[in-house]
């Protein structure tokens, strides 16, 4: 499947999980600062996902959890570097380029763009085979 | 008066589905404060004159609907663990409702989960109602929601609040709705 047929799938799961109109569903738009998800949309947007493409997603995977919870990795409500680091180990997708390098907990999850859904799901089904 | 807004549950399919009902009754004290009589235009009275007078119009609140689909569907992904998470609704992510429930209607929930994690479900339900002079219950809604489950054996926060550790979601009340609906 290429990128294309994958975002316009990505697309439809937005508009249906966050009552978004299609146009403003565009590659670089983040799904909390510019989508207005909250957090139960990231598990109502990983379940979709594995429907409409038949992939299993493993919790954690997708989306980051247990960090905000862990002090190595948050001090007074910012991300460490230890925690930077980790992050960005374990959500290779995400577009860190959108948040500052101490950033504030709150703005952690700016970092999940429609494009790193896409490159996301690509991965996944690019290992699936 | 009890949170049931569910009076039995006549398919219980573990995992997969949940099929309840409702009788709406004029005995349920709401219905006589939505919405009760007075003056104001109403679409079934004559016109639109401020002044006329406006009769009771006894109807089950929507929010109601969906709270007996919440019911429905959260017993249905409880279930589905032994009851052993608390399962919070956290989205409703679909409600549609094609008309009004009224004293002597019955509602048939029938609800089926798309999505099951350790985390929460999604659920997709259908809405039937069937009036009291009617044999066949008849498409009436469509209500999909999501839950988030909340682990029994640790300290959860929600919004800024600790949530207590017992299951407060399926309480005695739900327990005897088990029961006398044939369900351990």
């Amino acid at each position: 499947m290429s990128n294309d047929e994958i975002f316009q799938k990505v697309r439809e799961v937005l508009v249906d999980a966050l009552a978004v109109d299609e146009e403003d569903v565009t590659p670089d738009a983040s799904l909390t600062a510019d989508l207005g998800a909250e957090s139960i949309d990231f598990l109502d947007i990983v379940f979709k996902l594995e429907q409409v493409f038949a992939i299993k997603i493993p919790q954690g995977e997708l989306f980051p959890e247990n960090v905000s919870q862990d002090a190595r990795y948050v001090q007074g409500g910012k991300v460490t570097p230890e925690g930077m680091a980790t992050l960005k180990a374990r959500l290779p997708h995400a577009d860190f380029a959108r948040i500052p390098e101490n950033p504030d907990i709150k703005r952690v999850a700016d970092v999940f763009t429609v494009n790193s859904l896409v490159q996301f799901v690509s991965s996944k089904l690019a290992a699936k085979g | 008066m009890r949170w049931m807004w569910i009076d039995r549950i006549i398919e219980l399919d573990k995992g997969t589905r949940l099929v309840a009902i409702k009788h709406v009754s004029m005995g349920e004290e709401h219905l006589h404060d939505h919405f009760p009589a007075g003056t104001g235009p109403q679409s079934e009275t004559a016109g639109t004159d401020a002044r006329a007078p406006r009769p009771a119009l006894p109807v089950m609140p929507a929010s109601l609907i969906i709270e007996g689909m919440a019911q429905s569907a959260g017993i249905l992904v409880g279930h589905a663990n032994q009851f052993r998470e608390k399962v919070l609704l956290a989205k409703i992510a679909r409600a549609e409702l094609d008309a009004d429930a009224g004293p002597g209607d019955t509602l048939r929930y029938t609800a089926t989960i798309q999505s099951l994690s350790d985390q929460g479900a999604s659920t997709a339900g259908i809405v039937e109602r069937r009036r009291a002079d009617e044999a066949e219950f008849a498409p009436f809604g469509r209500i999909d929601l999501m839950f988030s489950h909340a682990d029994n054996a640790m300290d959860m926060r929600v919004g800024g609040v600790t949530l207590p550790r017992e299951n407060f979601v399926f309480g005695e009340g739900f327990k005897t709705l088990l029961r006398t609906s044939g369900i351990e």
